[in-house]
């Protein structure tokens, strides 16, 4: 930790003497390839103005980006001087140097992370995980929601059949038991001469979906990753009674309220499926929410969303992620002048109206927010709740074992859920031991 | 019978194998029709449930292919003066406007350069090779050309690692002389194969007849082999571009924003929320349609090539 | 080790090398060779001795600053008593297997029938041969989107065909058909492959060979089993080898069709070693598994290379 602070602090002197003869000025920014990311483009011609400074943009698709962007990061390579990188990356950015640590330089700009949402700057700026070292800047506020067919919930012949069904009106689900009984409700049935399925979950096997998708439910559940942050004591909380019936519960849900075939689902499948009238509800990112509010077929007063519901514990599984400067730059100083740009609250402000999620106070708090767009007000609630994954170095090892165990247990059928929580902690106690940190 | 050559088939037999063949072709041919297919339909259609197969040509997909279109505000795109092009348009009708180029057409000049160019090298470099393996007394012959053949068999990964810390140490990363060098290494030991057989046969009495005119050996490969050799290096040829053309694993490891070519990015084009699955298709149709080409044009040498010199008495 | 061709070709006559002028036909041989040598040392060679080093060590390449241990054996100890490795070993088994049959039943039978040589068999060859053109990664990622059961092609196309109805099974999902989907996309894919290598083993066969047996009265089931597939045969076991070796080393296709799943069901040992490699990166442990994997291929391709060879000399 010390090396990297050297190493900050040692740029940043070189960035503030340099700053007369700065060299080419361009900037490369790296991002996942996906809404955000067009606005961000358009966004960014202010900078370019005030700035005088060309930025590049290189969006990577999402299957591609972890294993592109590490890979990059690992090489020491000098593509992107920005990276808004997954929150997850954060540990293994500080530890081995990618990240430059932006404590100084937000003390000299006068930037304080108590004017972004602190659940934010704790997933997507901290390292260790809620010191004060902050290694990016809050950029893009993301959570796992959920969306569903306002205008079939609606309907009088559906609303009526659902309260015949199980003696309950059809509202957005206020528990994850209500999510799997309307689910449920709808799997199977016959709307507009098309047959129809209850949600479309994530499935996902290859990188985080399934992940991402149970621990919406395991988190809800009371699903914890340690008893005591940073012990690593994992036994009776990854397999605590909460957790295993968390996840018995989202097999469930997968089993009884899913359309065939989405057993491998990520974010695309999941907006396809809900895109093509398969389905009455749907989780997905926010990110992707102004995206579906304006769909031509779904969208409008077509949709509407609802966050995460609780059981035990209101949470929603963490996405987003926030801008670092990488360290092997060469445009140090633009890519800090780029930050400081970013971080103003009237560019927060017009980040937010582009389609972005601001994570800045004066944007959330904003009395106009809630009424600024139907899922703002969901967002704020989701970000009050926000549970995510390790961000230790070792991240994607921790996932990969959690991705087998879900997927084995959940889509394919082998074990219980006592048994995957019971190997998961054997897997990420093997891991932690390579790690040395048991 | 007897009043036809007896290997001549019968016609039925014709008929009946025609027949047989052109069902397997049909089917076969299904999925990439639909693929093609696909790249014109509108969004809506594409994911539509159940499939459609009547549906009205768009081209959205081959625009959404080349741009990267963003929402605006609804009053700002209200403002906005009429469309000026045929593609503005299409992207205008989806609520969205046109923000610039997407990398598509970088990608596919990647392709280009890196494919058609490690093809080159590994031709020129197997004819060269495969020469001297046929013509000369090369120590160690048979120990030679089986290590060559050998690494075909490595899986990419084994090697993976290595090439990615020496690419990293020598500044190969990502450039397209990397990818050339990496592709050729990989076809070579095809190529060598190849094309060794088809030097075999070509009868060296033709290139002692040179040499006693008085040319060099160097011309009479130049002038005799290599015309000779045509068809085995055209057919060599597909096989390679086939390979180059296509690879993955590499392309994703080794190359980011100035060398990657298109097969990392074709199957990862993603829409305004979900994989944009007619951008996709018209990816993969535009993609196919160069090596396509190739192979037509070449489809003569192609079943000559095949025959892997390996097995030729 | 046997060359697997036959080398024809002998040394030019002494009396004619002498005479010609320019550089010796040592000489250019040395240079017509060591290019390729070269290059393969350097990109193949160079990488694979330095894979072995790795392999005995716990280096990380995410983790440059980590100190570097030896750890002897324990790479290898690991991956061989693991039992998920033997799994997806046999998983791979599987793929190979399965794929290397179809692929040969289709593939001969389709090069049979075109060597009818009916009219519009070359179109036809042509046509056929588009599959095998596309890029993997393409074909994997779209034919995720073909297997859908409610917006995809391939299970309405079983619906008209069967009557089952198309909502009712999933190809990539549970249930034990995943394991078949990508068998299935495999051999839509390299079917024309083997098919063109049979192809021209069957027009390399001599007419004169069946005018003999036409002669002697054989049937043509005989002609089939005593000239047409003895003759054909060392293609075949070409094409074999060829596609056990891609086969054995392909990952891309069936990461982006299934991720190795439903749970661990297609998880082919070159996933397994991908992911290892570039997701958990550990490079030493990765570098170990690609070491066996390459042991086992290059054994098993040295064995069959010898059988290919007596079956040629017969």
């Amino acid at each position: 930790m010390k090396r990297t602070t050297l190493a900050a602090s040692a740029a940043l002197a070189l960035v503030w003497s340099a700053q007369a003869n700065a060299q080419a000025n361009e900037l490369t920014l790296c991002w996942a390839a996906w809404d955000p990311a067009n606005a961000l483009v358009e966004l960014s011609k202010d900078f370019e103005a005030q700035s005088g400074i060309k930025m590049n943009f290189e969006f990577i698709p999402w299957p591609n980006f972890a294993d592109r962007m590490l890979n990059e990061l690992n090489s020491g390579g000098q593509l992107c001087d920005l990276l808004i990188g997954d929150s997850q990356w954060i540990g293994g950015g500080a530890e081995n140097g990618h990240y430059i640590k932006l404590n100084d330089f937000f003390d000299a700009e006068g930037i304080s992370m108590d004017d972004f949402a602190p659940a934010t700057v704790y997933a997507y700026s901290t390292w260790p995980k809620g010191t004060p070292n902050y290694y990016a800047l809050p950029a893009m506020g993301d959570a796992n929601g959920w969306f569903y067919r306002k205008d079939w919930f609606g309907r009088e012949d559906i609303q009526a059949a659902y309260k015949e069904a199980t003696g309950q009106d059809l509202r957005e689900p206020q528990s994850q038991k209500e999510l799997l009984q309307i689910a449920q409700f709808f799997q199977g049935r016959e709307i507009d001469g098309q047959t129809v399925y209850g949600a479309s979950i994530f499935t996902e096997r290859g990188s985080e979906g399934i992940t991402m998708g149970a621990t919406g439910a395991m988190y809800a559940w009371g699903f914890k990753y340690e008893n005591t942050p940073g012990q690593y004591d994992m036994e009776g909380a990854v397999n605590s009674s909460a957790a295993v019936e968390g996840l018995e519960f989202y097999k469930e849900l997968y089993k009884t309220g899913t359309p065939p075939g989405y057993d491998n689902a990520y974010m695309e499948q999941s907006l396809d499926a809900f895109k093509s009238g398969q389905v009455a509800m749907a989780m997905n990112w926010f990110a992707f929410f102004p995206g579906l509010y304006a769909d031509p077929t779904v969208g409008g007063d077509k949709i509407d969303f609802f966050v995460n519901p609780a059981q035990n514990v209101a949470a929603s599984t963490l996405g987003g992620q926030g801008i670092s400067v990488v360290s092997y730059t060469d445009n140090m100083d633009g890519a800090l002048a780029y930050i400081k740009w970013f971080a103003q609250p009237d560019v927060q402000q017009k980040w937010w109206a582009s389609g972005g999620y601001s994570c800045h106070k004066a944007v959330l708090e904003d009395p106009n927010f809630v009424n600024s767009a139907p899922f703002a007000g969901d967002f704020l609630e989701a970000m009050g709740g926000v549970q995510d994954f390790w961000q230790e170095p070792a991240y994607a090892s921790l996932l990969i074992a959690m991705q087998e165990r879900l997927h084995n247990y959940v889509v394919a059928d082998q074990g219980t859920a006592q048994e995957a929580l019971d190997g998961l902690i054997a897997d990420w106690t093997e891991v932690f031991e390579d790690e040395g940190k048991l | 019978m007897s009043a036809y050559s007896v290997t001549e088939p019968t016609r039925s037999s014709k008929w009946f194998a025609g027949l047989l063949v052109v069902a397997y072709t049909i089917i076969t041919l299904l999925p990439l029709v639909w693929i093609i297919a696909t790249g014109f339909k509108s969004g809506p259609d594409s994911i539509s449930y159940p499939p459609k197969v009547v549906f009205e040509p768009s081209l959205e997909g081959y625009v959404n292919l080349f741009t990267t279109r963003t929402r605006i505000a609804s009053d700002d795109f209200a403002a906005l003066p009429p469309p000026e092009t045929w593609y503005d348009q299409i992207v205008r009708d989806t609520g969205m406007v046109i923000a610039g180029q997407s990398r598509f057409g970088e990608r596919f000049m990647n392709s280009v350069i890196i494919g058609f160019g490690s093809t080159f090298l590994s031709i020129f470099l197997g004819t060269l090779a495969a020469y001297a393996f046929s013509r000369f007394k090369v120590p160690l012959k048979d120990d030679l050309l089986f290590f060559i053949l050998s690494t075909r068999m490595m899986p990419p990964i084994a090697v993976a690692i290595p090439i990615y810390l020496m690419y990293r140490e020598l500044g190969l990363s990502d450039t397209h002389l990397g990818m050339i060098l990496l592709y050729t290494a990989v076809n070579i030991s095809l190529a060598v194969w190849l094309l060794k057989g088809f030097i075999d046969e070509i009868p060296r009495e033709y290139e002692e007849a040179a040499l006693i005119d008085g040319y060099t050996r160097f011309q009479a490969f130049r002038k005799v082999v290599l015309p000779q050799a045509a068809t085995g290096i055209a057919s060599t040829a597909i096989f390679c571009l086939i390979f180059a053309w296509n690879e993955y694993a590499f392309a994703v490891l080794l190359t980011s924003g100035n060398a990657q070519t298109a097969p990392p990015f074709i199957p990862t084009i993603i829409g305004v929320g979900g994989q944009d699955w007619p951008a996709v298709a018209a990816g993969a149709t535009l993609f196919l349609l160069p090596v396509m080409i190739f192979t037509i044009l070449l489809r003569k040498h192609l079943l000559r090539g095949i025959t892997f010199g390996a097995v030729r008495k | 080790m046997t060359n697997p061709i036959d080398i024809a070709a002998k040394a030019t006559p002494a009396p004619v090398a002498r005479r010609v002028r320019g550089l010796s036909d040592r000489a250019i041989a040395w240079i017509f060779v060591t290019p390729t040598i070269f290059l393969l040392l350097a990109i193949n060679i160079f990488p694979l001795i330095w894979t072995v080093r790795l392999s005995f060590t716990n280096y990380a390449a995410n983790r440059p600053g980590r100190e570097v241990e030896w750890v002897g054996l324990r790479n290898y100890t690991r991956i061989l008593t693991d039992a998920g490795t033997w799994e997806n070993m046999q998983t791979t088994a599987h793929f190979l297997i399965w794929t290397i049959v179809l692929q040969v039943v289709i593939g001969f039978t389709l090069a049979w029938l075109i060597n009818r040589k009916f009219k519009g068999n070359d179109l036809l060859t042509t046509l056929i041969v588009i599959p095998m053109m596309l890029s993997p990664a393409v074909v994997g990622n779209f034919w995720t989107f073909l297997y859908q059961p409610q917006i995809g092609l391939f299970n309405y196309v079983v619906e008209l065909v069967t009557g089952t109805p198309a909502s009712s099974f999933s190809m990539l999902g549970p249930g034990g058909l995943a394991k078949w989907s990508i068998i299935i996309v495999d051999t839509w894919m390299w079917t024309p492959f083997v098919m063109l290598i049979c192809l021209a083993g069957l027009r390399s066969i001599p007419d004169y060979i069946y005018e003999a047996a036409e002669v002697d009265r054989a049937s043509k089931w005989r002609q089939f089993w005593t000239i047409t597939v003895p003759m054909v045969l060392p293609f075949l076991m070409l094409a074999v080898l060829f596609r056990g070796i891609e086969n054995f080393k392909m990952f891309d296709m069936v990461v982006l069709l299934t991720g190795g799943g439903p749970g661990n069901e297609t998880l082919l040992a070159s996933i397994d070693l991908k992911r290892e490699a570039f997701e958990k990166w550990r490079t030493g442990y990765s570098s170990a598994y690609a070491i066996i994997l390459f042991v086992t291929v290059f054994g098993l391709a040295s064995i069959y290379v010898k059988a290919l060879n007596k079956v040629k000399e017969r």
